[in-house]
């Protein structure tokens, strides 16, 4: 143990800052993302609840392929993919690539739970606001989806944690982020298990707020019901 | 003078099922008419078919001679709007069940949320006439309380104020006592009690026969999907005609 | 779009075969990892209902660093990591060991929800009835557990599933490893695209069916309460 933390020798003072900033790119990273997969995310699961048979078909599939499939196959598709096949048109960075592929992958698992918040209201809720006078889309924003909001806050913040270590992911098709910074310096200093507990740590350091939160919310709000 | 409420062959189905088989009666001005029968009889479905809860199948509604839930265009009916439907059932009051009170807002703002957002009455006003309502009902010192502090024959009262404060032409109450506990029916029969005195159009399912008796001017029995016998209350509770009316009353009785 | 289409269609014989036996690699993988985890996941889960206040701890932070650390990171710290302390692991094995130690933490919270969710009443219910507590674990305790955990755990498997993606970095013989050598492969780069959509098809394959399973053991075990 006191062998493998003497082995991080001089190397420590430049990867601390280095990967300091790596991990503000990755926080950038996940927030940007999170954005992207939230728009997108709730246009598609209000298109899930519509009342047009084909628009929630669109829907559910949209959201039964990128719930089934890996999101590195989406990352490859928009990094790799879409150059070689000759759109140069399409070239994008590694990092628009990256928020891409996290923001239409996150959105099918964030319009799920927008759907299932919806719908866990009572049905009552919707026929006592019909019944008052109000329109299905009043009933909407000012009946349904506020206490939508309170029930999907918690998922939404564990599927951010999973947000955060899929961040890591993008290494893979070089997009600027810890876990691609940590690779650089394993290789660069032939110490890959020092460069990568350390950049364990700063994982680590960035999830735990963000888990601890979680489960405060999931506390104060799961039980309120 | 005319019927405030005109129900016209009504039938409805539910896939194969029909549980309204050709329902027709009217309901005249300050009317209270009560619906009793079993459970499958069709009369919570009747009762959501004129608020257009429950699309018929076939039929027709009129309030104050106004075709609800449809239109006619050249002679053919067509479906309403969102909003027009919205229009129309903002006259009608519907109270449920099981209440139907919104978990996110205090008692006051359940009151005051679909005046204000449906009916686009401005803020002071809509709370001046929420408070009425609420110290109508006996709760305008609960006006802050979230639905989950209150019991559930507050809930229903505050449900009923709810309802109130949008002026509706017609009260329409399914089993608004069913699912409160024992105790707690009274507070509510007693604001509905006080309703009827008002002079109110109301129609009313429910199982409370000893009170359906003494607030309706007339009482309905359903079973099968139609109504089987109607007249006054002395006539059906006394003297029923038919069969199933008696076994029916026989069986609700004895409890 | 045509155009797609018809390559799609003209490359299949080479890239189909590929894939398939790629997909049994995924599989073995998955099942190997799900092995670990289920197995080490139960050690987890019994450290953390312990009575013993460090045990608890050290199962608790095991749980909360794996869960909070990306896996990949996990991974190359396993495979890279280890190999500087001269145990050489291949790939596959690798990939077994390190998703199988990132999966115990997740199982682990799925069979201490599961337990903690029957425990008290039926515990003290069948104390009262005459039995040791080992034979209320046995007869009323897990049998009832289990039911419980099925759904969690089916989900678990999709999640497992996805996540094999991630050993193709080191190198091992998957379905996103194959389709990325295929593609290096000059004579391929333009059909990226139609390769790596060939792949999410056979990761849907895995995932759709396994999606099934996890509703029906939903509905079953709601029935059931």
């Amino acid at each position: 143990m006191i062998e493998f933390i003497a082995g991080y020798g001089d190397y420590i003072w430049d990867w601390l800052p280095e990967m300091a900033i790596a991990s503000l790119q990755t926080l950038q990273l996940m927030v940007v993302s999170f954005c992207l997969a939230c728009v997108l995310g709730m246009i598609v699961a209000l298109l899930r609840i519509s009342r047009f048979g084909v628009l929630r078909a669109i829907a559910k599939i949209y959201i039964g392929f990128f719930r089934g499939v890996p999101v590195l196959v989406i990352l490859y598709w928009i990094y790799f993919a879409l150059p070689e096949m000759g759109y140069e048109v399409l070239v994008i960075s590694s990092y628009t690539a990256a928020i891409l592929g996290l923001g239409i992958h996150g959105a099918a698992f964030l319009a799920e739970i927008f759907r299932s918040g919806i719908e866990s209201l009572h049905r009552g809720q919707m026929e006592a606001a019909l019944s008052l006078g109000m329109t299905p889309a009043k009933a909407m924003s000012y009946i349904i989806l506020p206490q939508a909001i309170r029930v999907v806050v918690p998922p939404i913040a564990n599927y951010t944690v999973g947000l955060l270590k899929e961040t890591a992911l993008c290494s893979i098709i070089a997009a600027p982020e810890l876990m691609l910074r940590a690779k650089d310096l394993a290789s660069s200093s032939f110490l890959p298990m020092h460069a990568f507990v350390l950049a364990a740590i700063f994982y680590y350091i960035m999830s735990f707020p963000l888990m601890r939160l979680a489960e405060h919310l999931e506390v104060r709000m799961g039980a309120g019901r | 003078m005319d019927p405030l409420l005109r129900i016209v062959d009504l039938h409805k189905s539910f896939g194969s099922l029909e549980v309204l088989t050709g329902v027709s009666t009217d309901v005249a001005r300050g009317e209270k008419l009560s619906i009793i029968g079993p459970s499958g009889s069709g009369k919570t479905t009747l009762l959501r078919c004129i608020n257009y809860l429950e699309k018929p199948t076939s039929g027709h509604i009129y309030i104050d001679d106004k075709l609800i839930g449809e239109k006619q265009v050249d002679g053919k009916f067509v479906h309403l709007s969102d909003r027009e439907l919205a229009e129309e059932r903002a006259e009608i009051g519907f109270v449920f069940q099981r209440f139907n009170l919104f978990p996110h807002l205090s008692a006051l703002d359940n009151v005051t949320v679909a005046p204000r957002r449906a009916l686009g009455v401005p803020k002071a006003e809509a709370d001046a006439r929420a408070m009425a309502m609420l110290e109508k009902v006996g709760l305008a010192h609960k006006a802050d309380e979230f639905p989950e502090r209150l019991s559930g024959g507050q809930q229903q009262r505050v449900a009923i104020a709810r309802v109130l404060a949008m002026q509706p032409k017609l009260l329409l109450f399914d089993e608004a006592t069913s699912a409160l506990d024992p105790e707690l029916i009274g507070e509510v029969l007693k604001v509905m009690r006080e309703l009827a005195d008002e002079g109110r159009t109301m129609v009313i399912v429910t199982h409370e026969i000893q009170f359906a008796a003494e607030v309706s001017d007339r009482v309905i029995f359903m079973d099968g999907g139609n109504i089987v016998e109607e007249g006054s209350p002395g006539e059906i509770l006394k003297n029923a005609n038919h069969e199933r009316t008696r076994t029916f009353l026989s069986q609700i009785i004895e409890r | 779009m045509g155009e797609f289409l018809t390559k799609l269609w003209q490359w299949s014989p080479e890239v189909l075969p590929v894939l398939w036996f790629a997909t049994g690699m995924t599989v073995v993988v998955t099942v190997g990892a799900l092995i670990v985890a289920l197995i080490l996941g139960l050690l987890i889960a019994l450290m953390r209902i312990s009575r013993v206040r460090w045990i608890r701890w050290i199962a608790l932070i095991y749980t909360d660093v794996l869960r909070g650390t990306p896996a990949l990171v996990q991974l190359f710290i396993i495979y890279f990591g280890l190999s500087d302390l001269g145990i050489e692991f291949d790939p596959v094995t690798a990939a077994i060991v390190g998703l199988g130690i990132n999966g115990a933490a997740y199982v682990g919270e799925i069979y201490r929800a599961g337990i903690e969710a029957i425990h008290k009443g039926q515990m003290e219910a069948s104390l009262s009835l005459g039995m040791t507590p080992i034979k209320a674990m046995r007869f009323i305790i897990l049998p009832q557990a289990v039911r419980i955990m099925l759904p969690p755990l089916c989900n678990y498997a999709i999640l497992l599933v996805k996540d094999t993606a991630i050993i193709s970095t080191i190198a091992a013989p998957e379905i996103m490893f194959e389709a990325r050598r295929l593609v290096q492969a000059t004579f391929m780069h333009s059909v990226s695209g139609q390769i790596y959509l060939m792949c999410a098809f056979f990761y849907l394959a895995l995932t759709l069916p396994l999606s099934h399973i996890a509703k029906r053991l939903e509905q079953a075990k709601e029935r059931w309460q």
